[in-house]
């Protein structure tokens, strides 16, 4: 008999006014009652309309079974067919906009809480007793993989699984990507990420960290001097955009890309790190989304008093809701329809506040979309002695200019076909690289399809 | 992995150490750089590379103690590992078409300023050495530079060693007697820079500055390294370190260099104090 509660099993999460001071996760994760109750919303409909939903097509009614049966490590074992990462995406996928808007249950209520499952099964699982992997029997196949975020760890993943001797290369001196350096700890532990990097060199792919492609070693040096017969790129898109408008190379003003780097990465927000950050006293953010919402959350927890400006209205934040709504709880200021023009300076070369205009959204336009447009005249300031642009990255040209024949969009996003496969034989691409910045999901299937596509090129050739 | 295989104290405050690093030394050029940290939890700095031996798979880094992580590096031993080495980062010195040029060294900018030097001059180039010190303790890299220079001019700020004065007043009594240099290459701290770039300006002679703003991933993923060049935004780690020196805005470089100041101030001590402890 399923359960008919129109609501989802609320998650446990930390209080707002005490998670705003400190840098643990804040939510807690459902008990084993709250997972086998909130399983048994699931109608395991015949049609699995969630599972068009999901960019990578887990089973999600099959593994939603398994929870309200009880049997944890079967339902792991369904997610892992499909998904390589299942407890980062469990805390970070959008499912609002995924898997739950497609729930029958969602038309009248709310959908079945299937990240908050998946969730639970992958920590349920994590917290078991390490077993030793069997590693698979080497093929004799050298694959390489340029970067370590969500594409190039689960392109890894499947092709260590199938035998290949892979070495994936990472510019910094941690690996994990975005997942290490951008998404802060209190939603991503970075404990988390670490493990699904400890089980891949359990694998035995090897990881060399502190390696520019491009500049350490180039895809061509790899390809013909170190014998790798194929290369996936997944760099990500990680070069930070600014709006170009004066004062805003002055002291205290950050990239998103910085600031979360810092706090990230050099675990600034420790107070014996060695690497500095100035979150200031009165911080503004530039930006509406997952970054923004990420950096203005940890600027509040170092102390700031923070506002978001952004320039169209709520309805158009690209964050997903349940990190604004949490941003919201937590005391974080929004000013809406505010564009920033200038940021001016004190004498010291330092930030003192952000000129704004006020905006207006226009007529939506044919695609559908309103555009904010200036109001005339209507300049105010904002006081600041912080400021973080948070307005969108592009992909590192790095890597297209030190290789020969690698095609790219305009806007620098890698061309590659469906299967991740680039303008040069051998060379796949895939995740933020190719799309520009999207989401951990779309990284790790692209990931996925390329090591397929990679396994047939190399057994065909 | 990264092993200090030499250590060598040029000066009181200057250490030369050579790493084992393979990958960076068969790509490095004169003018690139690389990022290290000492131990697990430490900062990333950034650091010429001053010299690397292809076969031996060794780079030398030369580096000044002013704060905590230049300190804590000074205090590992010939047979400890750096945890991190990444390199090499930045555009190499562009050297084609040269004939004559004057290198522009100041303090430990000379441990930038020397690699190249002696590359020109390996290419043939006639190269002119003005390096300067505040005095005679902090000379550093004498003999390597009077071996790579055709002519080489020493000063310092208070006369104990070379000439007393400073690098712009050489450089300019050097081309008022009738040096004519395709270029000046200018390495040092930021006000010295400053002061050549306006000299050779007045002169109309193109000029290079080794920019060294704080940088974390030397990749261009953060923009902490940005400046101003000809009224645009550059990343230094990727469009640079060296810029075209008439067109920086070098006020803007030295408010952004400050930005930490407190900290690194105690940082330092902080340093400082634990090896005092540990002594
Ligand atoms: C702050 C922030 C919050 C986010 N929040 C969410 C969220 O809640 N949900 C969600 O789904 N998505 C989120 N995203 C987006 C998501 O993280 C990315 O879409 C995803 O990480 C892309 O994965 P990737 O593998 O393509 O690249 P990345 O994760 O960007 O990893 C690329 C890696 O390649 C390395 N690299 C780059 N160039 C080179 C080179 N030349 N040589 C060697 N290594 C190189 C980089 O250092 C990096 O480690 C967020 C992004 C950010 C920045
Ligand atoms: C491309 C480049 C090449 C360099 N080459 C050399 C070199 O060959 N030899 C040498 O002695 N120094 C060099 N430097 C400067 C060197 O990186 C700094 O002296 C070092 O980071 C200081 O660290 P600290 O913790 O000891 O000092 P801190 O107390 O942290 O700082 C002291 C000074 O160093 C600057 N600094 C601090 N952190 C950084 C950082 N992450 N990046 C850059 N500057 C920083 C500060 O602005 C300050 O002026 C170079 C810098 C750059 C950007
Ligand atoms: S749509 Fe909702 S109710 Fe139906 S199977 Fe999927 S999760 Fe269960
Ligand atoms: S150091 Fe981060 S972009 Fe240059």
């Amino acid at each position: 008999m399923p359960n008919m509660s129109l609501v989802k099993n609320e998650m446990p999460v930390q209080a707002p006014d005490v998670r705003n001071k400190n840098f643990s996760e804040v939510a807690l994760g459902y008990t084993e009652e709250q997972a086998i109750d909130e399983a048994k919303r699931c109608l395991n409909c015949k049609n699995k309309p969630c599972v068009t939903g999901c960019p990578v097509q887990i089973d999600i009614p099959a593994f939603i079974a398994k929870v309200a049966e009880g049997d944890f490590e079967e339902a792991y074992k369904i997610i892992t067919k499909s998904s390589s990462l299942p407890a980062v995406c469990g805390r970070v996928c959008p499912q609002e906009t995924q898997c739950e808007s497609k729930c029958v249950r969602g038309k009248k209520g709310e959908p079945v809480a299937i990240g908050r499952l998946e969730r639970y099964v992958a920590d349920r699982h994590n917290a078991l007793a390490e077993t030793a992997v069997e590693k698979p029997v080497p093929n004799g196949h050298k694959v390489a993989v340029i970067g370590s975020g969500p594409s190039g760890l689960a392109c890894a993943g499947d092709l260590a699984k199938k035998g290949y001797d892979v070495t994936v290369f990472e510019a910094l001196h941690l690996a994990g990507g975005v997942l290490s350096y951008g998404i802060p700890e209190f939603r991503l532990p970075k404990t988390i990420v670490q493990k699904e990097i400890e089980g891949l060199k359990a694998l035995g792919v090897t990881i060399e960290t502190n390696t520019v492609v491009g500049k350490t070693v180039s895809i061509d040096e790899l390809m013909k001097y170190e014998g790798f017969e194929s290369v996936f790129i997944g760099s990500g898109a990680g070069l930070p955009r600014f709006m170009k408008i004066p004062g805003e190379n002055l002291n205290g003003v950050y990239s998103a890309n910085e600031f979360l780097t810092r706090i990230n990465l050099m675990k600034a927000y420790k107070p014996d790190s060695a690497t500095p950050i100035n979150a200031g006293t009165k911080a503004v953010i530039v930006g509406g989304g997952n970054v923004a919402m990420d950096a203005a959350r940890c600027a509040k927890r170092l102390g700031a008093d923070v506002t978001i400006v952004y320039r169209r209205t709520e309805n158009e934040l690209p964050a997903r809701a349940e990190e604004v709504e949490h941003a919201k709880e937590e005391g974080i200021n929004f000013r809406f329809l505010t564009n920033p023009t200038e940021i001016t300076a004190t004498e010291k070369g330092w930030v003192k506040g952000v000129i704004c205009q006020q905006m207006e959204l226009s007529e939506p336009d044919a695609s559908g979309r309103a555009k904010p447009v200036p109001v005339k005249d209507a300049y105010f300031e904002i006081e600041a002695d912080c400021v973080i642009m948070s307005i969108g990255t592009s992909p590192n040209p790095l890597i297209k200019s030190t290789t020969d024949g690698l095609d790219t969009q305009k806007w620098g996003g890698i061309i590659a076909d469906e299967n991740g496969l680039t303008s040069r034989e051998g060379v796949y691409a895939g995740g933020d690289a190719v799309t520009g910045a999207a989401t951990v999901i779309l990284a790790m299937g692209a990931g996925k399809k390329a090591a397929a596509a990679i396994d047939e090129y190399i057994q065909n050739k | 992995m990264f092993e200090i295989l030499e250590k060598k104290s040029l000066n009181p405050t200057v250490t030369l150490m050579k790493i084992n690093a393979p990958r960076v030394a068969k790509k490095a050029e004169p003018g690139q750089f690389i990022i290290l940290r000492t131990d697990s939890e430490g900062e990333r700095i950034p650091l010429t590379i001053a010299d690397y031996d292809r076969s031996a798979g060794t780079v030398t880094i030369i580096f000044q103690i002013v704060g905590g992580t230049t300190e804590k590096l000074n205090h590992m031993n010939e047979g400890d590992c750096l945890h991190d080495f990444v390199g090499p980062l930045g555009r190499a010195t562009e050297t084609e078409g040269l004939k004559k040029v004057a290198v522009v060294g100041g303090g430990v900018g000379c441990a930038i300023a020397y690699p190249v030097a002696k590359k020109l001059h390996e290419l043939g180039v006639e190269v002119h050495s003005i390096v300067g010190f505040r005095n005679k303790d902090l000379v550093i890299l004498e003999n390597e530079f009077r071996n790579a220079s055709s002519k080489f001019v020493l000063m310092s700020d208070d006369g104990t060693a070379g000439e007393k004065g400073l690098v712009t007043d050489a450089l300019k009594k050097l081309i008022d007697s009738g040096e004519k240099y395709d270029r000046v290459i200018t390495i040092g701290p930021l006000i010295m820079m400053k002061f050549v770039c306006r000299l050779t300006k007045e002169y109309e002679i193109p000029t290079v500055a080794s920019m060294n703003p704080i940088m974390i991933d030397g990749t261009g993923m953060c923009g902490g390294c940005r400046l101003t060049v000809g009224g645009e935004t550059k990343f230094a780690c990727v469009d640079g370190p060296e810029f075209d020196g008439h067109l920086i805005d070098f006020d803007e470089a030295m408010a952004r260099g400050a930005s930490y100041r407190e900290f690194e101030r105690k940082a330092h001590e902080d340093a400082c104090n634990l090896f005092k402890e540990v002594k």
